[in-house]
């Protein structure tokens, strides 16, 4: 899922400062489950923003509504009904449904109630780890299913570096060094051999350094 | 035992303190109370065994939020008492009685139309 975390509260007081009616937007999926922007979080910001307000002597209408997802036109669509009659929205779902509702509302000023983090794990309840970072070729294969790319700090291919000190980073005594999960993963599969096979170069283009990426199914397509 | 506590506090019985929801204190100040505390039983004897451990943390982020929009995160707080202690249930409502009359009425009271609250309490 994507991780987020929810914006300092002055922050998005900040943003709406101005407004008189706003719709508060929130996501049912990923942002849901980290607990960032689903429906609890967007009644909580509801009401510390009305008080917010009262307390400036101001009034604040807010209108709450939390959609399926918000990286969908399907869903979107929901408030087009209703979106004309605020004079802004901010919205709970990651940084991807905040820009598809901009997008999709182009007169209607969109702000982000949350920090769009990366895509990672439910580690434990209240613990959420990077896990990927899409770099659009995966070498998971290679790697014993552990990723160097998202959880080396250096990204290493072919690690580890020398700052790996008992298992752990050197950037991080918390942080588990990548490289000895993937050995002690690879042992634990009798595959301590791939290790001994150099991984090339990557080619990076299908990652963020090739651009603004998309992918495109002729057959889906309409 | 005929012990009295101060009428300005309005009880609420839930189950468990662990029901209590950062949402419900939220709103128990946007309706104009002036203070709330949690009452949970003492810690390590919580009959579902972590819920009022729960509700402390959820109190805890609830304070911090109050005190971010400045209605101040003083006006909340969570209390463990035995549930066969009457005399200490008395007492902790008698001084969050005094702390929140020390503190003033919630900021935002004259903006809620026609309504006065007094202390409320969450129990
Ligand atoms: S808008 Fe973002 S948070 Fe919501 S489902 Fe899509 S990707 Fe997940
Ligand atoms: S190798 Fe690339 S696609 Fe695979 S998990 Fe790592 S970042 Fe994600």
């Amino acid at each position: 899922m994507i991780v987020a975390e929810k914006k300092p509260i002055d922050e998005i007081i900040g943003f709406v400062r101005d407004y008189r009616k706003i719709l508060l937007v929130g996501c049912n999926e990923c942002v849901t489950v980290c607990y960032a922007g689903g429906k609890k979080e967007v009644e909580i910001l509801a009401s510390a923003l009305t008080m917010a307000f009262m307390k400036e002597g101001k009034e604040l209408e807010v209108k709450e509504v939390t959609l399926e997802r918000q990286c969908d036109h399907e869903y979107l669509e929901e408030i087009r009904n209703i979106i004309d009659e605020y004079d802004a929205a901010v919205s709970l779902a990651c940084g991807v449904g905040v820009q598809f509702m901009a997008e999709k509302y182009f007169r209607t000023p969109v702000f982000p109630g949350v920090n769009t983090l990366f895509m990672g794990v439910t580690e434990e309840r209240g613990v959420w780890a990077e896990r990927c970072q899409g770099c659009g070729k995966c070498i998971l294969g290679e790697t014993a299913g552990i990723c160097p790319i998202s959880r080396c700090a250096k990204r290493l291919l072919n690690g580890p570096c020398g700052g790996s000190t008992k298992g752990k980073c050197e950037i991080n005594k918390e942080l588990d060094c990548a490289w000895q999960l993937i050995i002690d993963r690879l042992k634990e599969l009798g595959r301590l051999e791939d290790y001994e096979e150099l991984i090339p170069i990557k080619d990076w283009s299908t990652e963020r350094a090739g651009g603004p990426r998309k992918v495109i199914r002729e057959d889906l397509k309409q | 035992m005929r012990i009295t506590y101060p009428d300005s506090i309005r009880i609420i019985r839930l189950p468990c303190t662990g029901k209590v929801d950062v949402i419900h204190m939220m709103k128990a100040f946007q309706r104009g109370a002036d203070g709330a505390y949690v009452v949970g039983c003492l810690e390590g004897e919580c009959h579902y065994l972590t819920g009022n451990l729960r509700a402390k943390k959820r109190v805890e982020y609830t304070k911090k939020l109050l005190d971010e929009i400045g209605i101040g995160g003083e006006r909340l707080e969570m209390h463990n008492i035995a549930a066969s202690d009457g005399p200490r249930f008395a007492q902790v409502a008698k001084e969050m009685h005094e702390k929140i009359k020390a503190l003033g009425p919630n900021p935002i009271r004259g903006a809620i139309p026609g309504q006065r609250p007094s202390l409320e309490g969450v129990a």
